[in-house]
This record gives C-alpha cells, structure tokens and sequence, in this order.
C-alpha cells in the first residue's frame, strides 16, 4: 500500500497505537465523552546499541483529523486525498447497534486513522506538508497553528463556489470521464456494502447449538460421546466462522475506504470543474479586457459593454494599470492550466494505481474466503 | 462436499418402536461422516421399548417384542412393505382437501391378497392413530405430522408443506407396520385395505367421540387425584423425557431460524455477484479478478442453496419428529400415570368394600332397615351380595393391569 521511499515515511515509522476514552466539557460547557488516538512516531534510523528508542507520542481526537483533512483539501485542491475512516458507523454488518463507543468499532477506527497516515505520509507531495508534520508532533498549539493558516476562509469562499450551479462551455473529456468513474466506483461498492450477506446471525445459532449440546450430553447415557463430539466440532466451527468474520469485517472496511476515495476522487473533479469555470471567467474576462484596450486605443467602441459604461462613468484605469491587470490574468491562466490540470492527471494516476493494487488484493483474499466458508459444512449438518 | 456412505442402518439394533431404519437413509447421505456413526444409533425411544415391556400383559407378547428386535437386524425379513406418494388435491363443493396413495405389498396370511392400493387423507391417519391409541393407551404411536403449521410460514397447500408431511406419513405408516402389536390390529388392516367407503362405515362403529371424551374427564380426575407410589423408573423417565423433550425443542426451534436465516443470506448473495459484474465494466486493469470474483459468488450461490434445501428437506423434517415424539412420550407417560392412579383408588376401594364385608355389625343400618322393615338378616345378606360383586368388579378390573408386584 505505502510506497516506500517517499519523503516522509522514509525518515519516520508512524502508527496509531491505542485509543483512550476520555470526559471533559466541550464547546457548549456540556460533559460529553469521546475517544483519543495514541499517535506514535519514531524514527526510522533507530540508535545503533539496537535498543528501540521510546516513540514519540501524542493523543489526537478524531476532529482533529478531520480538520487536518479539510486543510489538505482546501490546499490542494487538485489531489486525491485520503480519506478518514468512517463519523458514524454506517454500514454496519455484524452489530445491530451503531455504537460510536463500541470497542469493536474503535478499533476499526483505529486501525482507519492509523491507514490515513500511512497514506498521507506515503503521497509524494502530501507527506511534506508542514501543517501534516506538525500534526504529528506538535500536540499543543497545533490548532491555533492550522487555523493562522487561514484556510478557514478560503474553504468556506471554495464551498461557496462549488454549491453553485455553474456550467462550464468546454469541459475536459478526460475529467468528465473520472467523475463518471467515481460515480460508478461509488454506486458500485455501495450496493455491496449494503447487501447485508454473511452469516453472523447463523453463527450465533451454531453457537447456541454448542451450549445445548454441552448440557444434552449430560443427560444422554449412550449419546453422550456423539453428542459431546459433535459439540466440539461445532466450537471449532464457531471459531472458524469468527474468523471468517473478522475477515468480512476487513473487507468491508477496505471497500469502505475506496468508496470515500472515490468521493474524493469526484470532489477533484468537481474542483476542477470550478477552476475551469472561473479559467473560463477568466479568459472572456482577459478578451473582453483586450476588446477594451484595443477600443480605447483606436477610438472605436465596438460593442457596448456594461464594463466599459461603468470604468468610464467611475473613472478609467490608467494603461499601465491595465497592462497589469492583464498580464496578472494571463500568468493566473497559464497557472491555473499548469498546476491543477497537471498535477492533478498525475495524482490521479497514481490514485488509480494504488487503487488497483489494493482492490486487487483485497478481492483476492475475499474470493478466497468465500469459497473456504463454502466448503466448511454447516454445523447442523455435522450434527446430523 | 463428498462423503463416503457409512452404512450403520443396522448396527442400531437396539431400539423397537424407534427411528433406525428409515432416518438414517438420509442421515448417511452428509458429510462429515466420522459424526455419522455415533447418531444413528438412536437410543431415545429405547427407554421407551423398555417401558413397553413392562406394560406388555401377557408373556407372549414380551416373546414378540424380543423377536421384533432380532428383526430390526435383518430387513429384508420385513413381511409387509408401505409407501405413501402420490399427493392429489380433491375439490369437492364444502372443501378442498389432499390424499395421498397408499400402496401396500405384503405377504402376511391375513391380508387377502398381497398388494393393495388406496387413497387416504389426513383426517383418515389421524383416525388410524386415534385408535391404535384407544386400544393400546400404553404403547407409543409414532406421532403424526402435525395438522397445520403454526406460524403461517407455510401455506397447507405448498408443494412443500404437501412433500413434508407425505415424508412424514410414509414414516409413520412405516412404524406402524413394524410394530409388532399395532401392525396386526384389525384397525390397521382396514387401513391399508379398505376402499373409502368400506373405511368410512368402519369408521363409524367403534366407540366414538363420547367415549373419548369419557377417558379425557377420567384422565383429568386422575391427574387431579395424583400418583402416590410411581416406580422410581417411571419417574427417571419423566425426568429424562422433560430434559429431552427441552433440548430438542430448541433444537428445533434453533435450526428453522438457521434455516430461515440461510435463505436470507441466499438472497442477499445472489445480488452479489451482478454487481461485482458490472463493476468490473468501468474497470480496466481490475476488469479481470472482478468477473472471476462474480463467478466465484455465483459458484458460492449454488453451493449454499444445495446446504440450504438439504437442511430443509433432512436435518428440520428429523428435528421435528424427535419433539413430536418426546411430546408422545409424555402422554404416554401421563396415561400410565393415570392408570396407576386408578388402580391406586380402585385398590383403596377394594380394601374399604373387603372391611366393611367383614364388619360384623352396621348398627345404624340394622336399625334403620328395620324402621323400614326389613329383617336385619335379609339386609346383611343383600349387603353382602352386593359387596360380593363390587368386590368381584374391581378385582377384575385390576386384574387387567397385571401389575408386576
């Protein structure tokens, strides 16, 4: 998953070691009771006596994720970014209750936050950004750190302009296409998510067979020994199947990943749709400009514009002023050309790769664990 | 998802009235086989055969009983073969009603001939059992398939509520004729035997309702009057029935909901593999392991639905039977207690009639009979036959228990 030699995870190992319950007054001056993550980091070139250095470590809430998310968001807009593991446990499989406290499902988070990282550190241009670093080794002041970065601003501005209805005039074939793929990426492995196929609830019939059997032999003078045998063969099965289920659980969690992945994947796009947009803005703007310059240098007003009416009627930039304006437009959209569209076709590429890699795997061991719950007989059926 | 076919169908050679021969057919057919040889022998209804014998009247059945069980050991001895097949609904103006063909072959003496086949509906089993119990209150009937399904899951016309209980009769039918006191009962006979009118008119003599009802109200008082000294073994077996009779409700009870669940699951499946299809169009380099991955679920698919209807159509149906059969158990074991009961009142009242035969003087009677005119030796002398034959009554009576002392 981690491609190895990438900046950051070159210099540091980093984990998410344990996960705490902690109560304290939140922004409302109200108890609440929420969990922190144990985030260790240590690094790579450990001292040569072979003694393993003590990590260093710092506890972060999930919010504080989720505000390191939203700041690599708004700053690179252009980037597929790793996505958190899941608020709320939605889709959830083998437990009737959607229990943010449940110890099953902080550990799921756990191990999605810890994967979070992993990924960040490993993106070759996400892994040398401060404000990630500090995450990971400032506990105190790190906030303020984030917030002085003023991005706040800058994505409450971008949400603004993404929730509007815009339509871009030429929009590029190649960005359409990967929206449409994250459409179906998602559709797809939703759906999956929600057939709810496995055999938890059997299970705990099996199990429940286990304890009938267990008190049945007791009173059975010559069943005793077929019953008790067959006891044990349903124990080792409901072991067997509690793995099986583990695995499940992990699948779901690595589809769970892609299907937020590729949400991100389609807010790229829908970024990208707006830098086109505002490209386009610009550029009728910049020609309508050049229309202008062109007009008050030969004298003639071609067409009548309302920007025309209103710089002469509130007063006229000098030459030099436009000459400015213009140039600034031209670099913007070169820049804008250069640095989103660029970087992001390369960002997705290496998205799909990884992509790929992991699915592939993870359909693998899947497939595999379909076909051996297969084979293993029913419990029931051992019984008779 | 092979196994070896044990054969054990005769190794069971220790129960009479009991499962052997015909569950472990489909038993031997699962996996799993180390399992298989330690449940066929089915040793539930042994107990039972035990508890038969001691209520067995005369030496000679006792004698058959022994050599029923020298039988089990060999099938092909078997002198009368029964199947039900053939489910066929009728419709008539009043109601619709199924019956099922009932072939018999036979070579036993009292049979007119040696092959016979009529059509019978449930109401006519339950007849049948109905009075195999009357005559022989002590003995265990194999039970019936119930009369309708509880919970509404299945409908009474289902194919396979109609397959199940035609399995379920065939089996009974098939207990019935290996009994040895039931299959040669004149009741059975006509079953087998009879066209439906015949059936019909044969139906109607006999005691009847009332006479049912009258063993119900002698039962309840009998209950009510309670048993004061049961045999330490009758009271071993009620204990081991209730325990049984719990487990293998739950059994049950667990196994249905596995099976329900399993169809569940089955459906949520099948769903699955299209959807890894049509992932595996907007792919290109995961287009590959997606299909096989579809082919993979839809190969899963098959194999759970075969887990699924074996379950169904073996282990449930199985299940069932065995809570049926505890339940008869214990009405089995109420009756016996009934009886007891009664013979425990009889007995008292047996004793009170011998004390007072034997009292010399009833000074209040004389005195009133002679109020009324009667010579206080004709009074003693018609007490005296009168005693005479209560007395006579109830040693009869309870001669018919031979209670082994």
């Amino acid at each position: 998953m981690a491609e190895k030699g990438t900046n950051l995870l070159k210099k540091m190992e980093i984990s998410v070691a344990e996960a705490e319950k902690r109560t304290g007054k939140n922004a409302v001056n109200m108890q609440e009771t929420y969990t922190v993550y144990l985030i260790e980091t240590r690094p790579v070139d450990a001292p040569s006596e072979g003694t393993n250095p003590v990590p260093d470590s710092l506890w972060r809430r999930y919010s504080e994720f989720e505000l390191l998310r939203n700041y690599l968001l708004v700053t690179y807009p252009f980037l597929v970014v790793p996505p958190l593991p899941e608020k709320r446990a939605e889709f959830v499989w083998h437990k009737l209750s959607a229990d943010n406290m449940d110890p099953d499902f902080v550990e799921r988070r756990r191990v999605g936050l810890e994967n979070f990282l992993l990924r960040v550190a490993s993106h070759p241009v996400l892994s040398s950004d401060k404000i990630f670093y500090s995450f990971l080794t400032e506990e105190n002041g790190w906030k303020e750190t984030v917030f002085e970065t003023g991005f706040q601003a800058k994505a409450d501005s971008r949400l603004k302009a993404l929730n509007a209805t815009f339509r871009v005039k030429n929009p590029d074939k190649r960005f359409a296409e990967m929206k449409h793929y994250g459409d179906e990426l998602q559709s797809v492995i939703s759906q999956l998510l929600r057939v709810r196929a496995l055999r938890s609830a059997a299970v705990v019939q099996c199990e429940s067979l286990f304890v009938l059997d267990s008190e049945w032999s007791a009173i059975e003078k010559e069943m005793g020994d077929g019953l008790q045998s067959a006891g044990h063969h349903m124990d080792a099965y409901a072991a067997s199947v509690d793995d099986i289920l583990e695995e499940e659980e992990h699948y779901a969690d690595q589809l769970k990943e892609y299907l937020f992945y590729a949400d991100a994947l389609r807010a790229v796009c829908r970024k990208h749709e707006l830098t086109q947009y505002e490209l386009e803005m610009a550029v009728q703007d910049l020609t309508s400009k050049k229309q202008q310059r062109e007009e008050l240098a030969t004298g003639t007003i071609r067409t009548f514009s309302l920007k025309g009416m209103t710089s002469k009627l509130f007063g006229q930039e000098t030459p030099e002023q436009r000459e400015a304006k213009l140039k600034m437009l031209e670099t913007q959209i070169e820049e804008g050309e250069e640095l989103f569209v660029k970087s992001a076709w390369v960002d997705v590429e290496r998205f799909k790769e990884q992509k790929d890699h992991d699915l592939r795997e993870a359909l693998i061991s899947y497939a595999i664990m379909q076909i051996s719950m297969c084979k293993k007989p029913l419990a029931p059926d051992a019984l008779v | 998802m092979s196994g070896s076919v044990v054969d054990n169908t005769v190794s069971s050679g220790n129960s009479s009235a009991a499962i052997p021969t015909d569950i472990s057919g489909p038993i031997l057919d699962l996996d799993e086989d180390d399992d298989l040889e330690v449940f066929s022998k089915d040793t539930t209804l042994t107990d039972g055969s035990s508890f038969n014998a001691s209520m067995q009247t005369s030496p000679a059945s006792m004698i058959n009983q022994y050599k029923f069980e020298e039988e089990e050991e060999e099938v092909d001895t078997k002198d009368i073969f029964v199947t039900v097949d053939n489910p066929e609904s009728h419709v008539t103006a009043i109601e619709t009603y199924i019956t099922y063909r009932v072939v018999t072959k036979t070579t036993r003496s009292e049979f007119d001939s040696s092959e016979f086949e009529v059509r019978r509906r449930y109401q006519d089993f339950l007849w049948l059992k109905g009075r195999l119990e009357e005559a022989h209150p002590t003995l265990i009937v194999h039970p019936l398939p119930e009369k309708f399904v509880m919970k509404g899951m299945v409908e009474r016309f289902s194919e396979d509520f109609i397959e199940t209980r035609r399995r379920a009769l065939h089996r009974f039918l098939n207990k019935i004729a290996e009994h040895p006191i039931f299959s040669s009962t004149e009741d059975f006979k006509i079953f087998l035997t009879a066209e439906s009118g015949e059936l019909t008119s044969h139906k109607k003599q006999g005691p009847g309702f009332l006479s049912r009802m009258g063993e119900t109200v002698k039962a309840v008082a009998a209950a009510v009057r309670g048993v004061k000294n049961r045999p330490q073994e009758f009271t071993d077996m009620q204990e081991y029935v209730e325990a049984f009779s719990q487990k293998i409700s739950s059994l049950d009870k667990v196994t249905q909901r596995i099976v329900r669940e399993q169809k569940e699951y089955l459906e949520e499946l099948k769903e699955c593999g299209p959807i890894y299809a049509l992932w595996s169009q907007s792919e290109e380099e995961l287009a590959e392991p997606l299909k096989t991955v579809a082919g993979c679920v839809d190969r899963c698919t098959k194999e759970t639905e075969e887990q699924v209807k074996h379950l169904n159509d073996h282990l449930n149906p199985v299940l069932h039977e065995y809570v049926l059969c505890a339940d008869t158990l214990k009405a089995v074991l109420r009756r016996r207690d009934n009886i007891q009961a009664d013979f425990e009142a009889k007995t008292e009242a047996l004793a009170t009639k011998k004390a007072d035969r034997d009292a010399e003087s009833k000074v209040l009677s004389l005195a009133w009979d002679s109020l009324v005119g009667r010579s206080p030796e004709e009074v003693k002398q018609q007490k005296r036959q009168k005693l005479k034959g209560e007395i006579k009554e109830v040693t009869f009576r309870l001669s018919a228990w031979a209670w082994p002392d």
